[in-house]
């Protein structure tokens, strides 16, 4: 193993209260600790050997911490498993685009997230909560689709070439996505020519530098930035949002929020009377 | 195991681990206490991790398969994909050597941060485009277990590339081939330009290349500590040294023509402790030269170029180091936020910095202008001569331009054709170079450390074909000239 073979310095390992080989030195923190504290709790007053509980709880961390590495390697799989079913969620929908059209595949795709869909001239179509929704879309192939609702849909950059064939798509909603970033924001500029209404709020991911790239979709009318965490300055984001696309509204953070203490010296000085 | 281990405690003797000496409290363990004996004997004799006379913890190792000269992004990025391709898991031991724990020279965090397709080398292109794909899933490549995710701050504005009349047609065949390798750039005319952005004036633009995704800048900073972070948990050895010699044995072979060769192997590297006349023999099996800026020197120490010019073996390192300048302003009237990397013709190029209409750039100087690369002291006449009438001639804003701070920094620059040598060196067989970038190389760092681990494990290059960037090129004298270097 790696680290065994490196792990040099062991004059500076065997200070702390831990075994002599190199093995578990990075967990063996938690051991020591666990035993510092049940001896410093229980004291001079019960030297003798610990309760039956405690024993079986030391001897499970003692297991675990003996097998680092498997541990760590259990939890790297667990974690490549949850990126490997998102990206499952957000894969091409292939043959469904061949069978029955780029606008059938956007809809699966989007209804399958949990989303919804609106084909021109149809009502919205949306996944029921148990999350099935009726096939009769895909006879619907060259109708295109006007409008997505994906809030909360755990679409991400991959995903967005589902949406990226649409290329009437008028509205997007991507409300409290957790997985839009500024890497999809960037992705959107092939909708430029249809795209008047477009929604952000709440996206955790979302930053200023991601908002600069949506010049491109100038025929959008209507912007929204509402709360989105990771923006660092709101209030001059919205400014330069503003500016950047001229003939759009913008409704998001109020301009005036970092301005707080500008406005309560305003107040202060109308309120004061001008002495005569 | 785990039965084992949940017996009751009498069949301790069973454990082989010595726990019980760990046990506060519990009845003495001799076996314990013998296994322990017998470790800590093992580790005092030869070949063991512990020195009874004193400290050396900050020494490197006695033995090392790979040795990496140099811990820029570049040297971390080669560690990482060492660790990461190699078969089985734990197999081989790297040491990355680097002089300056503070990086406080490296051209890695100078750098300004842009990463574009816009090249003219097809296989520039293709390194840019899995770096891209390498940052965007940054959290996944460099996950470390209970640490948080990184955020470089990638701003995906996309670089703007100017051409005059004289460059109109070289910038059309390059944006032929970088959609051809699928980069995603738009050619624009004078009048789209003005449409876009209104604040240019485009007085002897006569075509523009903008790239749409893909492209911008990010925080070098942050992929830098997130290399580090990870290659640290893969079991990388860090070395806070400066390699000062080479060791090594020579061999005369004959080639199939009969021709007489002398091939050289490096065996041990010599790693002298900062402020110290303290060395650390170090033997390796492969020494990576990633030292950037100084990595001609590197290769002066391990005898490359030692020879009559004009053969092989008097063949040196064209690297370089030369000094760039970046300059910071701030400009209330400027540019917006679609700001993208905006590139003059005449080299002068300038990015939006933040939100508060600040911008940095600069500009490359000629052969002629360039300044001594002994220090890095920035020359702010520079800016006032030769950047500054550039930029208002081409954003009338930046007329009034107030300049802000500046910094410099080194390209390891590669005087032959300005493109990376990636690759083992043919007579020193154990060197290989990751180096000569000049100026592009933060951008291409994942994809490059990635070929060089390929050539390492695998004798080849296996994703991206890096053979016209190898050394033998300076030998043969095949340039493989970019034309788009900033």
């Amino acid at each position: 193993m790696a680290h065994p073979a490196n792990q040099r310095g062991a004059g500076s390992r065997t200070a702390r209260v831990g075994p002599a080989d190199g093995e578990v030195a990075p967990l063996h923190l938690v051991a020591p600790l666990w035993n510092a504290g049940t001896r410093g709790i229980r004291g001079l007053s019960s030297a003798a050997a610990p309760e039956g509980n405690q024993q079986k709880g030391r001897s499970l961390l003692q297991f675990l911490a003996d097998r680092f590495y498997d541990v760590q390697a259990l939890r790297e799989y667990l974690f490549r498993k949850q990126a490997w079913k998102m990206h499952q969620k957000n894969r091409p929908f292939t043959y469904i685009k061949e069978r029955y059209g780029p606008y059938a595949a956007g809809a699966y795709f989007i209804l399958k997230l949990g989303g919804a869909v609106k084909f021109q001239g149809k009502e919205w179509i949306r996944s029921d909560a148990r999350g099935h929704f009726s096939l009769d879309f895909l006879k619907l192939q060259m109708v295109p689709i006007e409008a997505v609702d994906a809030s909360g849909c755990a679409v991400n950059y991959q995903g967005l070439d589902n949406l990226l064939a649409l290329k009437e798509l008028q509205v997007l909603w991507l409300q409290r996505c957790p997985h839009v970033d500024d890497w999809c924001l960037s992705r959107l500029h092939p909708l430029a020519n249809s795209l008047q209404e477009l929604s952000l709020a709440g996206c955790p991911k979302i930053s200023e530098r991601g908002l600069a790239c949506l010049h491109h979709l100038q025929n959008l009318r209507k912007l929204d930035i509402s709360d989105l965490p990771a923006v660092s300055n709101p209030g001059l984001t919205q400014i330069l949002v503003e500016e950047m696309l001229p003939d759009c509204k913008v409704v998001g953070a109020d301009w005036a929020q970092g301005l707080k203490l500008g406005q309560e010296e305003q107040y202060r000085d109308i309120a004061s009377p001008i002495p005569a | 195991m785990l039965r084992t281990a949940l017996r009751p405690r009498w069949g301790r003797a069973l454990l082989a681990r010595g726990l019980g000496s760990r046990r506060g409290g519990s009845a003495p363990d001799q076996n314990g206490k013998v296994s322990e004996i017998k470790k800590k004997i093992q580790s005092v004799l030869p070949g063991g991790a512990w020195n009874p006379l004193y400290d050396t913890s900050y020494l490197p190792p006695e033995h090392s398969d790979v040795v990496i000269v140099g811990g820029g992004v570049i040297g971390l990025s080669v560690a990482y994909w060492l660790k990461r391709l190699e078969k089985p898991r734990g197999a081989i031991r790297v040491l990355v050597v680097e002089r300056d724990h503070t990086y406080s020279r490296a051209s890695t965090v100078l750098s300004v941060g842009g990463i574009r397709q816009q090249f003219s080398v097809p296989e520039n292109i293709q390194l840019s485009l899995f770096s891209i794909e390498f940052l965007r899933n940054i959290n996944e490549y460099l996950a470390v277990v209970d640490d948080p995710p990184l955020d470089i701050q990638f701003n995906p504005s996309g670089y703007l590339l100017l051409a005059s009349e004289k460059g109109a047609a070289l910038m059309e065949s390059n944006v032929k081939v970088q959609r051809q390798e699928g980069a995603k750039v738009c050619l624009m005319s004078p009048e789209q330009l003005r449409n876009k952005f209104p604040w240019i004036n485009t007085d002897g633009v006569a075509l523009a290349s903008y790239g749409m995704e893909h492209e911008g800048w990010f925080d070098p900073w942050c992929l830098l500590q997130g290399l580090r972070r990870k290659v640290q948990s893969m079991g990388v050895l860090f070395c806070h040294g400066e390699v000062t010699r080479f060791i090594s044995s020579s061999d005369h072979m004959e080639t199939r023509s009969g021709e007489e060769v002398t091939l050289k192997r490096i065996h041990e590297v010599h790693v002298k402790v900062d402020r110290s006349l303290e060395y650390q023999p170090v033997e390796c099996a492969i020494v990576i030269n990633a030292a950037g800026a100084w990595s001609g020197q590197i290769a002066q120490l391990a005898g490359i170029g030692k020879g009559p010019p004009g053969t092989l073996q008097g063949t040196k390192l064209p690297v370089e180091p030369r000094k760039r300048y970046v300059y910071v302003w701030h400009c209330p009237q400027g540019p917006g936020l679609e700001t993208p990397f905006v590139v003059d013709p005449s080299g002068v190029y300038f990015r939006r910095e933040g939100l508060g209409n600040n911008y940095l750039g600069g500009c490359s100087p000629t052969e002629e202008e360039e300044p001594d690369p002994g220090n890095l002291e920035v020359d702010h006449d520079f800016f006032q001569d030769k950047v500054w009438p550039s930029l208002a001639q081409r954003v009338p804003a930046f007329e009034t331009l107030k300049a802000r701070s500046s910094w410099a920094g080194y390209y390891d620059y590669n005087t032959f054709d300005q493109n990376g040598v990636v690759g083992p060196h043919p007579l020193v067989i154990n060197m290989y170079f990751a180096t000569g970038f000049s100026g592009h190389g933060l951008q291409q760092a994942p994809a490059v450390g990635r070929a060089v681990a390929e050539m390492v494990l695998q004798g080849h290059f296996q994703t991206i074909d890096l053979s016209p960037f190898l050394f033998s090129r300076f030998y043969l004298g095949e340039k493989v000239q970019e034309h788009n270097i900033v």
